[in-house]
């Protein structure tokens, strides 16, 4: 069954006829060409789908398309602005947190997500004290960016661009 | 169609000048990276495109009997149902791998027995899910643990390595000598998994036919001789795209049964791009994977450590569909000087999917086992570690009795001691507790070939504009290929790097050979520095526009005078929970002895990377097959796990400074594998210093440190 819905990509509005059965994953690369989201395992495991959805970052894979007419999404090519690049973006670049890149522009929503998400003061798993701000060092950042695997092993490069701009 | 596939390097360069080999340039395509624009072999703009997805085998071994297509083809959207009695036929049919839909053999389970080609990817999914086929199931061997499994001996021809090698007297110095180490080690099946997976978009133009694919490939031509050779068609009519790739760790250094089958499909259906991606799942039984290795390691030495012998016999997993032999055992024949050493491989054929290339094929599980032992035999000795290795360092090697293009093991160990602070170590056992915790230090050392493969060619063009462009068929799968060939093509020109616009990853373009064995900088930057050389000469220094140039990598016949090898030394510090086994990794130091740096930036990351994979591969990884079935039951990325970022602490690498005048006119080797190779074995060590414990069976699991 096909359904028509709306979604804004990086502040581009789209109309697209999707099987219901899609994925906004599949909806933005295979419906809409949009393929800086990418498809590393299909079933929430590994992070190279994650897109911002209302700034917040989620699976792509995971969500189903239909079910998020009319959302506002901003991936990884639509962090900057114009020809700056947004500045998680630069410090990945500044500190090559990536080899391969496939993982990267999940790496970089997620990374964007989750600096959000502390300011907001969400605690993780290795947060101490659960009433105090949340301080980003390199054990939170480790944990909070562990939905998003990178075989090529560019972790150590991944924490120092995420503390750099976190600071 | 979209074929332009160079536009997002060659203009964004940084503007070093001469001198551009040595700079930490930021990678060329990282801006297209980083906002996920550079197009990956999915990702290439197709009008039409038609969606693949196949069905696999679901016993071990048998035949198929019969595939009902019918409720597939019911399904609307579907084009096609390919099986072995419909699908077109293949000229060569003699290797296994390639052999797809041409007959009913089922060799493992996960093989192709058919496939749907439609209009959406949840059509074919669909419709894949409703091809009923019927096997006849025949008894399966998988399990190569097993007593009485036959072995064999593999033959030199594909790895161009001896199974087995022997030199003095191993039986008499085995008997005489006063220290003795006499241990079996381990390793599970072990899978690449890149992020990117295994793709292919095929594309077939009638009259005359030609076949254009869009892979993620460490190798076009590589792929485009096979398929060329599979299918009977004219290698010139055959097109291999793949400009940037989103890992391979060696998976992707060959075709696959995926090229195949997609090209079977496109075919089928002429004028019709068909995408295909491989599943994760599909990935732990087509791409191949390390195979499980059992490795007994003896070791004689006198009483001050100085080994008299070393043996490594070999026994590892194989397919029955293709022979794959990892060549473990390699490494012991050049790492020490014992004068008597002998080495062996065998060979378990198993009804399971075919093993292939994973990052240091052989140095990676052999040096995991050589130098656990060498830790061993340092405890029997009493001799540190370090020491141990000092002492038996050989003066050429041992193997061929040719000299050293430079063999700086001990400076690697000496300077990664002193910043690791290896002097303050205390060598007790299970001496050290912090908390809940046993804290321990290891070392390990590491070796890898210096390679060269013969056979690519670089092309140089003067332009227009002032730039150069440089061509070749190379691969960047996150090896940083596209800066690295930029900064040699720009010192060998003498010109800046903004001027170079490099062409890599196509076979329009000179033939390159495939990116492994850490050879691609090596053999490529060779024919790139040769063909600059050319141009020089042909063309001088104001060249007219237009004016090329091509040129090979050239002979180097002291390939044959000197071992060419790099080196270096792992440090691991290794934290075992006393209550639960847990094994955390806070912190990794490598120094590498490789030659010449190209870029300080990118072969930072590799190595990183490479120890990054080490400690995955000594904590984590292990793919569990399923006697009864046959099948990985792990197959994913969350049952088969590989590091994540809170897996991984402090890394850090280092190289001495230095420039081998012997392996090529860069005096650079690759860096790609040394990374991985031993870093397991001094995490093993480290966490046998801190708990006592000594396992010789990876991964560290915390079952290993609770009895």
């Amino acid at each position: 069954m096909d359904t028509t819905i709306t979604l804004t990509v990086d502040g581009e509005r789209h109309e697209l006829t999707v099987d219901t059965r899609t994925t906004l994953l599949d909806a933005l690369r295979d419906g809409l060409g949009v393929y800086s989201p990418k498809k590393g395992c299909d079933h929430g495991q590994c992070g190279a789908c994650t897109v911002l959805l209302a700034g917040r970052r989620v699976l792509a894979c995971l969500a189903l398309a239909v079910a998020h007419d009319g959302a506002e999404v901003t991936t990884a090519s639509g962090l900057g602005k114009g020809d700056d690049l947004h500045p998680v973006a630069r410090a990945f670049l500044d500190h090559d947190g990536f080899q391969c890149g496939y993982c990267t522009p999940g790496q970089i929503c997620s990374a964007v997500g989750m600096l959000a998400e502390a300011d907001q003061e969400w605690p993780s798993h290795v947060t101490e004290d659960l009433d105090a701000p949340v301080e980003i060092d390199d054990a939170e950042i480790r944990e909070r960016m562990s939905g998003n695997i990178c075989r090529c092993g560019a972790y150590p490069g991944i924490v120092d661009a995420i503390r750099e701009v976190s600071r | 169609m979209n074929g332009e596939v160079t536009g997002t390097v060659g203009t964004v360069g940084s503007g070093t000048r001469t001198g551009a080999i040595g700079a930490p340039m930021e990678r060329l395509e990282g801006r297209a990276k980083v906002t996920g624009t550079a197009p990956y072999a999915y990702e290439h703009s197709f009008e039409g495109a038609l969606y693949l997805h196949p069905v696999l085998s679901t016993v071990a071994r048998g035949r198929v009997r019969s595939v009902d297509p019918a409720r597939a083809e019911a399904v609307e959207g579907v084009r096609v149902v390919l099986t072995p009695w419909n699908a077109p036929r293949l000229a060569r049919t003699d290797d296994r791998e390639f052999t797809i839909l041409q007959d009913d053999e089922v060799f493992f389970r996960g093989q192709f027995v058919a496939a749907v080609v439609a209009d959406g990817p949840e059509i074919a999914r669909q419709a894949a899910d409703l091809v009923v086929v019927d096997y006849e199931a025949h008894d399966h061997e998988v399990d190569p643990s097993s007593p009485d499994r036959e072995t064999y001996r593999p033959s030199a021809d594909d790895t161009g390595v001896e199974p087995d090698t022997e030199q003095g007297d191993v039986e008499g110095e085995l008997a005489a000598a006063m220290v003795r180490v006499d241990q079996t080690y381990r390793t599970p099946r072990e899978y690449n998994n890149p992020m990117e997976p295994h793709t292919t978009v095929a594309l077939w133009e009638g009259d005359p036919d030609r076949l254009t694919l869009y892979d993620s490939t460490q190798g076009v031509h590589v792929v485009r001789g096979t398929i060329a050779e599979v299918l009977g068609l004219d290698p010139e009519l055959v097109r291999v795209v793949s400009p940037h790739v989103g890992g391979g760790f060696g998976s992707k250094g060959s075709a696959h049964a995926h090229n195949v089958l997609a090209a079977l499909a496109a075919r089928a259906l002429p004028g019709r791009p068909v995408k295909f991606a491989l599943t994760r799942r599909h990935m732990f039984s087509l791409v191949g994977y390390r195979p499980d290795t059992r490795q007994r390691i003896r070791m004689g030495a006198a009483e001050d450590g100085r080994l008299g012998v070393l043996v490594h016999d070999v026994m590892e997993a194989t397919s029955r569909a293709k022979e794959y032999a990892e060549m473990s055992g390699a490494c012991t024949r050049m790492m020490y000087a014992a004068p008597a050493r002998r080495t062996t491989h065998r060979l378990t054929p198993l009804d399971v999917p075919i093993p292939f290339w994973m990052r240091a094929p052989g140095e990676a599980p052999g040096m995991f086992a050589l130098e656990t032992a060498m830790d061993e035999l340092s405890y029997a000795c009493g001799v540190d570690p370090i020491e141990l290795r000092v002492r038996n360092e050989p003066e050429r090697d041992p193997e061929t009795g040719l000299p050293w293009s430079g063999r700086n093991l001990v400076e690697c160990l000496r300077r990664g001691a002193e910043r690791f602070g290896w002097r303050d170590r205390d060598p007790e056992l299970r001496a050290h507790r912090d908390g809940d915790w046993w804290v321990g230090t290891g070392v390990a050392s590491a070796t890898y070939p210096r390679l060269t493969m013969p056979g690519s060619v670089a092309e140089i063009a003067h332009e227009q504009d002032g730039s150069y462009t440089v061509s070749i068929g190379a691969a960047d799968l996150g090896t940083g290929t596209w800066t690295a060939l930029t900064q040699i093509a720009a010192d060998a020109l003498g010109c800046d790097t903004a001027s170079v616009r490099l062409r890599i990853g196509d076979t329009d373009l000179p033939s390159a050979s495939v990116a492994g064995g850490s050879s691609g900088t090596s053999s490529w930057g060779s024919a790139v520095v040769a063909a600059a050389r050319a141009f020089r000469e042909e063309h001088g220094n104001e060249p007219a526009v237009g004016a090329r140039s091509r040129a090979g990598t050239p002979e180097n016949p002291d390939q044959e005078r000197y071992a060419l090898h790099s080196f270096g030394a792992h440090f691991a510090e290794v934290r075992v929970n006393a209550d639960t086994g847990e094994v955390r990794v806070p912190r990794m130091l490598g120094v590498f002895s490789v030659g010449r740096i190209i870029n300080p930036r990118t072969a930072r990351s590799q190595f990183v990377g490479g120890m990054v994979m080490g400690l995955s591969m000594a904590l984590h990884e292990e793919g569990v097959v399923d006697p009864r079935f046959g099948h990985v039951v792990n197959g994913d990325l969350a049952e088969y796990h590989v590091a994540a970022n809170a897996d991984v602490g402090l890394v850090e690498a280092e190289w001495l400074e230095e420039s081998d005048p012997h392996v090529n006119a860069l005096g650079a080797a690759g860096v790609g594998e040394i990374g991985i190779v031993g870093s397991a074995a001094a995490v093993v060590n480290a966490a046998f210093h801190a708990t006592g414990r000594r396992v010789r069976e990876l991964p560290l699991t915390p079952d290993r440190f609770l009895s």
